[in-house]
């Protein structure tokens, strides 16, 4: 190893993370905090949507459920935190604690995901769609019921953990270790099952295992998503799960497109950036008052045009923006 | 020569229609061996079969001596038959190399965690797995295509590749199912050609379904006709 | 109250009934293009707020309109119209164009057009997002029965049901339409060089399974009053499981598995709210892991 040169996606995850430091409201305060939350909210989304896209975009499967499992990571690492070991947020001492216990929710998450994973990866698509679909009310009717992490009202009182670095680092290592899968043996296991099942199939690969994989490495990361979501709002809610959250996932992985981290990627900064304009938007607008009765214009209108968004994007661009490219940055280099 | 693979009473059956019945016979080891027969004579079905994509209704299917019947497709792969298909079955968007490097999946030993953190271990038989791709891809003339997606192949060349892969993963039988079909005369030749030098270069068994039988009578040296899933000759 | 009691089997039959509406329009829609028709429970959802809109519009420009069976019948149809249009609606403008594209972007469309018409509905002011309760278009009579107490709704529910189940059962058996149906699930291309106009019986069959739907949809305003834009979520869902059970693409299955679900929801939601909440995956679950072609349904072999 003479010539070290510094690998190109660890440069272009520094360069981020410096320009977001010196904008946050420690230093120069450019970004106020409002502005950091919906970078944070981004970086989360990072995760959930690569993760999804393990599932859905790399492996071929189709998860409708996948904030089901972000759920799991949210209330499991939520509990350890707030409710057994009291984690103050001020104490520098607790963060790795912290680490460790969203690492533990993710770890809930893929045991979920094998079990629900591993029946069900007998069907097809459509009927996967509605299993998971399934699975995600089943959870978020379990936990409405658990009066110990609060039921319908929710987990409370959540620590406040989730700063900026922290968040940078889990994504940071997210997009890392799933660009190395896709990129290796395993992870060309799992396109081939995406393309040709049988194909696959008879080259070796032992289909059923690598798709219970693809499950339980994306059930884990979405596990991880939900716990940093949660001790960045403080608090975990039965609401914040259900499907049209794992509807606004899914639109990210197909807007980037089915297969690319990449798109992945963009498109879940884009669209969360998006979310928050449209809500300050629509905000903004004045009330109008026919026939004597006082409208004001909702927020749902946001998910009216993302359903439309959905829409147009099947119908006219299927592939998403990226297809299934890669920008270089995320492409392991080997020479030809 | 001993028998490589050995059918013995195999049927099947779809529903109550015969597709295969009471099949018996063997591939000794070294051979080209052809099956011929006209359309739904069975014989697509027989290599399901003995892939294990269907499970005999009755009979066995033997290989090296141990029954192999009603094993999962990948674990008869993992134990040394591989097979092409009649119609192409080629993962599209997938690079040439990458198609044949699945095959080679199976060989690699670094574990899950290793790959992830690409540790020097595992980039060491990637390495491996990727030279012996190339040379594959050389074998079979595609080395200018080896990082396009295979999609954007020609027909003849997906058909090589299909062997490529097969060969990939280091199989003692190659079932070849339909080989020269859409191919000209020029291409069947160099079929031909190519499926002798497999035998000779991979030490392996091949045993080809076809309807061409200029190809059969110049490649095979054992053939066997069916018809309707019965044997005639 | 007892768990298996003569009352519970009749409320069981009529919430099968409702079940049994929607899950026609899921299994013939996949019947015919194998797609899970995902926006199906809004159809419902839609034929419902149809049916309030129209009695509202009545009273208040033909003020005299008095409550009953003849009303209950105008609004029916218009239910079943307003289910019938925006299932053709959805089948032309985001359906059709991806009917040879992979089956999962006519899956994810259906997503996209489900929560659009969700969420247009909360978000157009005159619906809005809140549960509105629903007219008593029809004056309610409890009628004693072998023990349980029967409302004239149940002897409604049950027989639009029937009849509208028995309509079709003729339809698909008996007349050339229903010939034509057949023959398009079996072969689109065969039908088509058979001079079938197969984009013209996809329609149709959009036509029906969503009429079926908006006649759910009025059937379960009036017997559990009260209505939202997402209350064909979960009803839809159910339904959808229905035709699973009775084996998807299989009209008889799909009542019968939406019968059998109305009595297993009924029967479990007295023993036990979360279970009667859960016991439609449970179901689902048991159903693909034992018999995924479900209880009347054929396997359908893969060419290989």
């Amino acid at each position: 190893m003479g010539n070290f040169k510094l690998p190109r996606l660890l440069l272009a995850g520094l360069i981020f993370f410096i320009i977001v430091m010196i904008l946050s409201p420690d230093m120069t305060g450019a970004l106020n905090g409002y502005f950091m939350v919906i970078i944070e909210r981004s970086l989360i989304f990072v995760i959930l949507a690569i993760s999804l896209n393990l599932i859905n975009g790399i492996t071929g499967q189709f998860s409708l459920g996948h904030m089901g499992f972000a759920a799991v990571g949210a209330y499991v690492s939520g509990t350890f935190t707030s409710i057994w070991f009291k984690l103050n947020p001020h104490t520098l001492s607790h963060y790795p604690v912290f680490m460790i216990c969203i690492v533990i929710g993710g770890l809930g998450a893929a045991v979920v995901g094998f079990l629900i994973g591993f029946p069900s990866l007998r069907l097809k698509g459509d009927y996967l769609a509605i299993v998971t679909l399934g699975f995600g009310e089943i959870i978020r009717t379990i936990l409405n019921n658990i009066d110990y992490v609060g039921g319908p009202r929710g987990l409370l009182g959540i620590p406040m953990f989730s700063k900026f670095p922290i968040i940078m680092l889990f994504a940071f290592l997210t997009v890392v270790i799933l660009r190395n899968l896709v990129q290796s043996s395993h992870g060309r296991a799992m396109l081939s099952i995406r393309e040709n099942e049988l194909a696959s199939e008879l080259c070796g690969v032992d289909t059923v295992r690598y798709k219970v994989m693809g499950f339980v490495i994306g059930a884990f990361f979405a596990g991880i998503a939900g716990g940093l979501l949660a001790h960045l709002l403080t608090l975990a809610h039965p609401t914040q799960y259900g499907f049209l959250p794992s509807a606004l996932v899914l639109i990210m992985v197909y807007a980037g497109g089915m297969g690319s981290l990449t798109g992945s990627v963009l498109a879940a900064f884009t669209l969360t950036f998006l979310t928050e304009g449209l809500r300050v938007g629509i905000d903004a607008l004045p009330e109008f008052t026919i026939a004597s009765q006082t409208y004001k214009i909702g927020t749902e209108w946001t998910m009216v045009i993302y359903a439309i968004l959905l829409i147009l994007i099947m119908l006219f661009k299927t592939e998403g923006i990226m297809g299934m490219r890669e920008s270089r940055i995320l492409i392991i280099e080997e020479k030809k | 020569m001993s028998a490589l693979l050995s059918i013995q009473g195999m049927s099947h059956y779809f529903g109550g229609l015969k597709a295969v019945s009471n099949f018996t016979f063997d591939v000794p080891e070294g051979v080209i061996y052809g099956l011929i027969g006209p359309n739904g004579s069975g014989k697509t079905t027989t290599f399901n079969l003995i892939t294990g994509i269907y499970t005999p209704t009755e009979g066995k299917v033997l290989f090296e001596g141990r029954d192999i019947t009603g094993q999962k497709p990948f674990r008869i792969v993992q134990g040394g038959v591989a097979r092409t298909f009649q119609n192409l079955r080629i993962f599209g968007n997938l690079s040439v190399i990458d198609n044949i490097r699945v095959a080679r999946h199976f060989t690699v030993k670094s574990g899950l965690f290793t790959s992830l953190l690409r540790l020097p271990s595992f980039k060491q038989e990637e390495e491996v797995v990727r030279e012996e791709a190339m040379q594959l891809i050389k074998m079979m003339h595609l080395e200018d295509r080896a990082f396009d997606q295979a999609k954007n192949l020609p027909y003849g060349a997906l058909r090589r590749l299909e062997i490529a892969r097969a060969l990939a993963t280091k199989p003692k039988l190659v079932l070849l199912d339909e080989p020269a079909a859409g191919m000209n005369p020029k291409e069947t030749d160099d079929l031909m050609g190519l499926i002798r030098q497999v035998r000779d270069d991979f030490k392996v068994t091949v045993f080809l379904i076809e309807h061409h039988m200029k190809l059969v009578m110049n490649v095979c040296e054992r053939v066997k006709v069916i018809d309707f899933g019965e044997t005639i000759a | 109250m007892n768990i298996f009691s003569f009352q519970q089997l009749v409320n069981g039959l009529q919430l099968g009934s409702i079940y049994a509406l929607i899950a026609l329009g899921y299994t013939m829609v996949y019947g015919i293009v194998r797609l899970i028709n995902f926006a199906h429970g809004d159809f419902y959802m839609l034929g419902a707020y149809a049916a309030y809109a129209t009695f509202f519009l009545f009273n208040a420009y033909l003020a005299h309109m008095s409550t009953g069976y003849g009303l209950t019948f105008i609004v029916l149809l218009v239910a079943m119209l307003a289910g019938a249009a925006i299932a053709m609606l959805s089948n032309t403008f985001a359906y059709k164009p991806l009917r040879y594209k992979p089956k999962l972007s006519s899956l994810v469309t259906a997503i996209g057009v489900s929560m659009f018409l969700e969420y247009f509905f909360s978000a157009f002011p005159p619906i809005g997002p809140s549960m509105r309760g629903f007219p008593e278009i029809l004056p309610r009579h409890m009628y004693q029965f072998g023990g349980a107490e029967i409302s004239n709704y149940v002897m409604i529910d049950l027989l639009v049901a029937a009849v509208l189940m028995t309509g079709l059962t003729l339809l698909v058996q008996k007349s050339p339409l229903g010939k034509a149906m057949r023959a398009v699930s079996q072969d689109k291309d065969a039908s088509k060089l058979m001079g079938i106009d197969v984009e013209k019986i996809i329609s149709l069959t959009f036509f029906i399974g969503g009429s079926f739907a908006g006649a759910a949809g009025l059937l379960a305003g009036l017997t559990y009053p009260r209505i939202n834009p997402y209350m064909g979520i979960l009803p839809g869902l159910k339904a959808f499981i229905s035709a699973v059970l009775g084996g998807i693409g299989n009209i008889p299955g799909a009542m019968l598995g939406a019968y059998i679900m109305g009595l297993a929801e009924t029967i479990a939601n007295a023993y036990n709210s979360l279970l009667g909440e859960g016991i439609a995956f449970v179901i689902l679950i048991i159903v693909l892991l034992v018999r995924p072609t479900g209880l009347l349904g054929e396997k359908i072999a893969d060419k290989i």
